[in-house]
């Protein structure tokens, strides 16, 4: 079926086709209306789920760990302040092995108060064991939510469907919606091999000593790295099914490019449009879309860089006292090559300011005439 | 006397307790209430430690340990998953510290009490994060000492009155018990057990470390305690209260004598504290004539 829905809703029909069984979650926007379409499944009975109107989104994440330690597919969505006040629990959630699925919408972190697109939210989650999926348009939002469960679910690990405020999450495009049966396919019901079982009892999370908190740790980066096959598996086997998959990084008009912009997000669209124009223009240059920031695609990105003089990572964040947070791991990814590109980092769009063609016309210029710098600030007034 | 209290064990023996731990008492009581179909979601606390580290468990139950804050939002969580399952009688338990409890787990039992979630949630009372190494919490009573409240200033005002916190939500359910009265606190769990919606009970559970005394004397500090009318054991039911009176209230100064952290205070500062304690009773029966 396709209709016509917002980023918003494309994440709460990706967790009603998942079938998510409890869902807990506090308002914030731009992420509110995500939650008020699954409340009103859940009332209409379209959705057999549980939904707990929580007190705050630090309870919410708590309540999806209950609900998923139990062995219920837990689903929340978030935004900003309310994925920073989650942050505790964000550990917790990869700690406990718990495949939660969270929607974040992309918002800038006050003071001063936005309410607009920015990555500092979720890039500020980078290191507390969630797969970050970073989406581009409301199709693909929906495609991830599904995927997410079963990558998450093989892995158990936890994973966070990401989307820009406003420019995703309220507005409206196309989305092919599969039939329920097709997704129930794709996605049986989770069933975990340890859950809190009265018949079966375990403690989950119990105090472990040096001698063995270290191979708890090691673990975790394990299935880190098997979720990057599991991620491919899983975007295979969901486009057999449905037609349309992903990758982790998605390569635009690369063949031959001697530059390479690498973008993420709805910042990825603009750019395909410019490295359009520009291929039309003659310029050499090609497009990047890193999808999967957690686990990081180290080696796609190596591959990516082979033979190419000079890559520009466009950043809608920052990492303060530093540079752009995709700009350090791309280059961190590269370092051990024998042969490197120049690599320029931009930032961009912050609070929601608008990336436009031009803005990356003039990276792409900044490719092939300048010395390369950490942090171009793009469009500083 | 022969007890009427369940002769099963589910809590183990080789648990991490200190010597004499009210806390250990109270959840031997507990599980002895409710049986072994139960979940139990523990924040940090005493218990975290006394459960046993990994891989080994004491409670005999299955226990989600998870963070300071969150025993109620990690039950609400359990019990909906459990309820969307179509799994039915089990009986997920909080099991929280007073810390855990009225300090920094409060907005998320507010939360869920609020929300009429189905569980029952315990707040083993012993009066300071005695976890961490006695700091004070909002249920250190007034004039003890602890690690952050020095002899010199001890904690200047009263303890949080939770259960009428609890009773400000309309909670169904809602008692105060001891590890010293092991069958009124057996069968108000077992009250709570029968009963839907939130269930909140505060176990006064008396801590020789915190509190200063041998830990041989744990039960006699809990009778003390309820005998003095410093703790008074009463339950809330759908806003009725019902009260266990003593025969003739011991002076206070019996249980606080007691106590290494009391024992810097003044005759006038204890007399101070018998008014409060006589001023807290009378407001209690009061309240249980009214609402009865």
């Amino acid at each position: 079926m396709r209709v016509v829905i917002t980023g918003n809703h494309a994440v709460s029909y990706g967790a009603k086709l998942a079938r998510a069984e409890v869902i807990a979650a506090y308002p914030i926007t731009p992420q509110t209306e995500v939650v008020e379409r699954l409340s009103e499944m859940v009332a209409n009975n379209v959705l057999k789920a549980k939904f707990i109107k929580v007190e705050s989104e630090h309870s919410a994440m708590a309540a999806c760990l209950g609900a998923s330690a139990v062995g219920a597919r837990a689903f929340t969505a978030t935004s900003s302040q309310g994925l920073v006040l989650m942050h505790e629990m964000l550990h917790w959630a990869s700690g406990a092995r718990l495949p939660v699925v969270m929607a974040n919408i992309n918002r800038a972190m006050a003071p001063p108060w936005s309410v607009w697109s920015d990555q500092n939210d979720s890039l500020s989650q980078r290191d507390t064991g969630w797969l970050q999926f970073y989406c581009e348009d409301n199709q693909e939002i929906f495609d991830t939510t599904i995927q997410a469960y079963k990558i998450c679910e093989k892995v158990s690990l936890p994973g966070m469907v990401i989307l820009d405020a406003f420019i995703l999450s309220h507005t409206s495009e196309v989305v092919d919606i599969p039939e329920q049966d097709l997704v129930d396919k794709f996605l049986p019901r989770y069933n975990p091999k340890y859950k809190l079982d009265v018949e079966d009892p375990h403690t989950f999370g119990g105090l472990v000593k040096p001698d063995l908190y270290y191979e708890f740790r090691y673990k975790i980066q394990q299935a880190m790295e098997e979720a990057k096959e599991v991620i491919k598996e899983v975007d295979d086997e969901f486009g057999k099914a449905f037609g349309r998959s992903y990758g982790l990084v998605e390569r635009y008009n690369c063949d031959g490019a001697d530059t390479i912009l690498i973008a993420s997000g709805s910042i990825a669209s603009t750019a395909r449009e410019a490295v359009d124009i520009l291929r039309n223009e003659g310029k050499d240059i090609g497009l990047a879309k890193i999808r999967v920031f957690r686990p990081f695609p180290k080696e796609e990105i190596r591959e990516l860089a082979k033979g190419r003089k000079a890559i520009g990572v466009i950043d809608r964040n920052i990492s303060f006292g530093n540079e752009g947070i995709f700009f350090s791991e791309i280059k961190s990814s590269l370092y051990s090559e024998p042969k490197r590109p120049l690599i320029h980092g931009f930032i961009a769009g912050l609070g929601g300011r608008d990336v436009i063609i031009s803005d990356i016309k003039d990276m792409a210029k900044t490719l092939i005439s300048k010395e390369p710098k950490d942090i171009n600030w793009v469009g500083l007034k | 006397m022969k007890l009427t209290i369940p002769e099963e064990e589910i809590l183990s023996t080789g648990h991490l307790a200190c010597q004499g731990c009210g806390a250990t008492l109270a959840m031997r009581y507990a599980l002895k209430a409710l049986g072994r179909d139960v979940i139990i979601a523990l924040p940090a606390c005493c218990w975290t430690v006394i459960d046993g580290p990994f891989p080994y468990s004491s409670v005999g139950v299955p226990l989600f340990h998870t963070a300071f804050e969150t025993a109620a939002s990690v039950a609400s969580g359990i019990e909906a998953g459990l309820e969307i399952q179509g799994k039915k009688g089990v009986t997920v338990l909080g099991w929280a510290g007073d810390g855990g409890t009225m300090d920094i787990g409060i907005q998320a039992l507010s939360g869920a009490v609020e929300r009429g979630d189905n569980f029952i949630y315990v707040c083993y009372d012993n009066e300071a994060y005695m976890n961490t190494g006695i700091q004070r919490s909002s249920s250190t009573p007034y004039g003890a000492w602890t690690s952050t409240t020095p002899a010199k200033t001890f904690k200047s005002t009263p303890k949080k009155n939770m259960v009428e916190i609890m009773v400000a939500h309309k909670i169904p359910y809602a008692a105060t018990a001891s590890i010293s009265h092991p069958e009124d606190f057996i069968s108000k769990m077992r009250s709570a057990k029968k009963i839907k919606g939130p269930k909140f009970l505060q176990i006064l559970s008396p801590c020789p470390v915190g509190w200063r005394y041998p830990p041989q004397m744990t039960v006699k500090v809990g009778k003390l305690a309820v005998e003095t009318n410093v703790f008074p054991l009463y339950e809330v039911r759908y806003g009725k209260y019902r009260v266990r009176k003593p025969a003739k209230p011991k002076p206070v100064a019996e249980y606080l004598e007691l106590q290494g952290r009391f024992k810097h205070l003044k005759a006038t500062e204890i007399i101070e504290i018998q008014k409060k304690v006589d001023e807290e009773w009378r407001t209690l029966l009061k309240k249980e004539e009214v609402f009865s």
